[in-house]
């Protein structure tokens, strides 16, 4: 296939509350997936960075405070924000310059240092900003957006609190297996049931940490990998980042409300499904191919939601699936073998490109205790705020 | 803090959005410059009272203060709020907001009836500064 950018390599800093700063988290994992690549820093014709916009100035050109603390080797520099999406789009661009012939080698990073406690907007009034606007008027926390989805599913499909508590304990034991994961304990539906409350019906154990953290891919032409020495390197095919269609009835962070439908019918699929599709079709792959799939379990409501959007069982059926251990490690369609969010915690602009490096162990069969048998085809899932789109299809 | 979100008192209040002229679109908050209907060649966007009651499209409470800029006194202690998500149907939106004050989940169901009513969102020495709250239809707190 034409579209194909070779995957190198991969690299990550452990996960955790380590208090130090983005560049340095960043930096360890682009040393890492360089070395992991065998290839020199001064070798990379491009590089692109994830912003983080908590890193204060130099978060907002994090491609350039990458390179610098690389060591200025004079390489192409991108730094791109899209939120939740960030890592996808730096990994988006790094295949358009690959495939427009920009560049050979191109280093994608994303790492952060997290404040404690919820996420919230920059500083300054600003009433034009959605995302501050949901925090003023509503006091609207990321958490809330997540209790509606649940509260949604549970109305709506049945779901109970014992399915959602189901998802922590099933990504728990598998994050127990992973050393670059911040949580390492196995948990039980007692410990989730036994936290406090944070946005009802969802609990503490429910919803993902905020964390430090940083990943990196070196990615190259086929070519490249071919004159590396490498024969059959991992593949990316499809990187998905559509924007929702109008009107988008579903609430999404960060908004007060949604679109109207009263003037255009609703698309028949929802952004997260249209995400799922997009790559799908350009890489030219269904579920049904799928070995395996990393998807963003911000909650783990949320997590069952994705099985609907991906389409690895019908609407409604999530729960079930996850309960017939369709979605566990030996399963039908193992979801978050890496342990997901549930087990790393939220590092914004290094999440998208963290979930591609699992995809890459995996379907390198590097993945040790948490190895998905014969893996094949991986798809990696997530949406950004605003309505940043995000999913990567690799294939070996 | 926000110009035109809302308008009357009793039973006269109306969370206020603005329809397209061209498509008809509703949109809230409001837009004033640019219809986001992207089939809509553009038309004049005219200031139109909501529905006042809609239905629970779904709910959920912050047991934690959220951080700033909302704004709540860290003297004392955290009171929860409920949160309705309140679908509009005759404008076909889903609208989120707080409940009214003393309303928790354990009263709430999706689908229920809610009805808008003026609430206050925080008041200081000079300044009282007006919301909207979804209140249960036959609640009168
Ligand atoms: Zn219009």
């Amino acid at each position: 296939m034409t579209g194909e950018v070779a995957v190198l390599g991969a690299g990550m800093h452990p996960w955790g509350k380590w208090g130090r700063s983005f560049v340095e988290y960043g930096t360890a994992a682009a040393r890492a997936a360089l070395a992991d690549a065998g290839v020199d820093w001064r070798d990379v014709g491009s590089i692109v960075g994830a912003d983080t916009v908590r890193g204060g100035y130099p978060g907002y050109v994090a491609g350039a405070t990458f390179a610098k603390a690389l060591g200025w080797q004079g390489a192409r520099v991108t730094s791109v924000y899209a939120a939740c999406a960030s890592g996808a789009q730096a990994i988006g661009t790094a295949r358009a310059q690959i495939l427009a012939g920009l560049a050979d080698v191109v280093l994608v990073v994303g790492a952060d240092s997290a404040p404690k406690g919820f996420f919230r907007p920059a500083g300054g009034d600003r009433a034009d900003d959605p995302d501050w606007l949901r925090f003023r008027v509503l006091g609207a926390t990321n958490p809330t957006y997540f209790g509606l989805y649940a509260r949604r599913r549970m109305a709506v499909h049945g779901d109970t609190p014992e399915d959602f508590a189901r998802v922590k304990v099933k990504n728990s034991a598998l994050g127990a297996l992973n050393p670059y994961a911040r949580y390492r304990k196995r948990v039980t539906a007692e410990e989730v049931a036994a936290s406090a409350v944070v946005a009802d019906p969802l609990r503490l154990l429910d919803i993902c940490a905020t964390s430090d953290g940083g990943a990196a891919l070196v990615l190259s032409s086929m070519e490249f990998a071919r004159r590396h020495g490498v024969a059959e390197p991992v593949r990316i095919r499809a990187v998905s980042t559509v924007t929702p269609r109008y009107p988008n009835p579903v609430l999404d962070l960060p908004d007060i409300a949604t679109d109207s439908a009263l003037a255009v019918s609703p698309p028949e699929e929802t952004f997260r499904a249209s995400i799922a599709r997009a790559a799908y079709e350009e890489a030219g792959v269904g579920p049904e191919d799928l070995s395996f799939a990393e998807v963003y379990d911000l909650s783990t409501a949320l997590e069952l939601q994705w099985y609907e959007d991906l389409g690895l069982c019908g609407e409604g059926e999530a729960a079930k699936l996850l309960w017939d251990g369709g979605t566990a490690l030996g399963g039908r369609i193992p979801v978050n073998v890496s342990g997901g969010l549930a087990s790393f915690g939220e590092a914004v602009p290094a999440q998208a490109i963290a979930q591609v490096c699992e995809l890459v162990w995996q379907l390198r069969g590097e993945a040790t205790d948490r190895q998905v048998e014969g893996a094949r085809v991986g798809v990696s899932a997530n949406q950004g705020l605003f309505g940043h789109g995000s999913a990567v299809i690799a294939v070996r | 803090m926000v110009a035109g979100w809302f308008t009357g008192e009793g039973e006269g209040f109306r969370l206020l959005g603005t329809r397209c002229s061209a498509c008809a679109s509703v949109f809230f908050p409001r837009e004033d410059a640019l219809c986001r209907n992207p089939g809509c060649p553009g038309g004049d966007l005219c200031e139109v009272p909501l529905s006042r009651r809609g239905r629970v499209w779904s709910y959920t409470d912050g047991r934690y203060r959220p951080p700033s800029p909302y704004v709540s006194d860290p003297e004392l202690p955290w009171e929860p709020y409920a949160l309705i998500a309140v679908e509009l149907a005759e404008e076909r939106l889903v609208v989120l907001g707080q409940a009214v004050p003393g309303v928790t989940v354990a009263e709430l169901a999706v689908g229920m009836e809610v009805e808008v009513v003026a609430g206050v969102l925080n008041e200081d020495a000079e300044t009282t500064w007006t919301t909207w709250h979804w209140r249960p239809t036959g609640v009168r707190a």
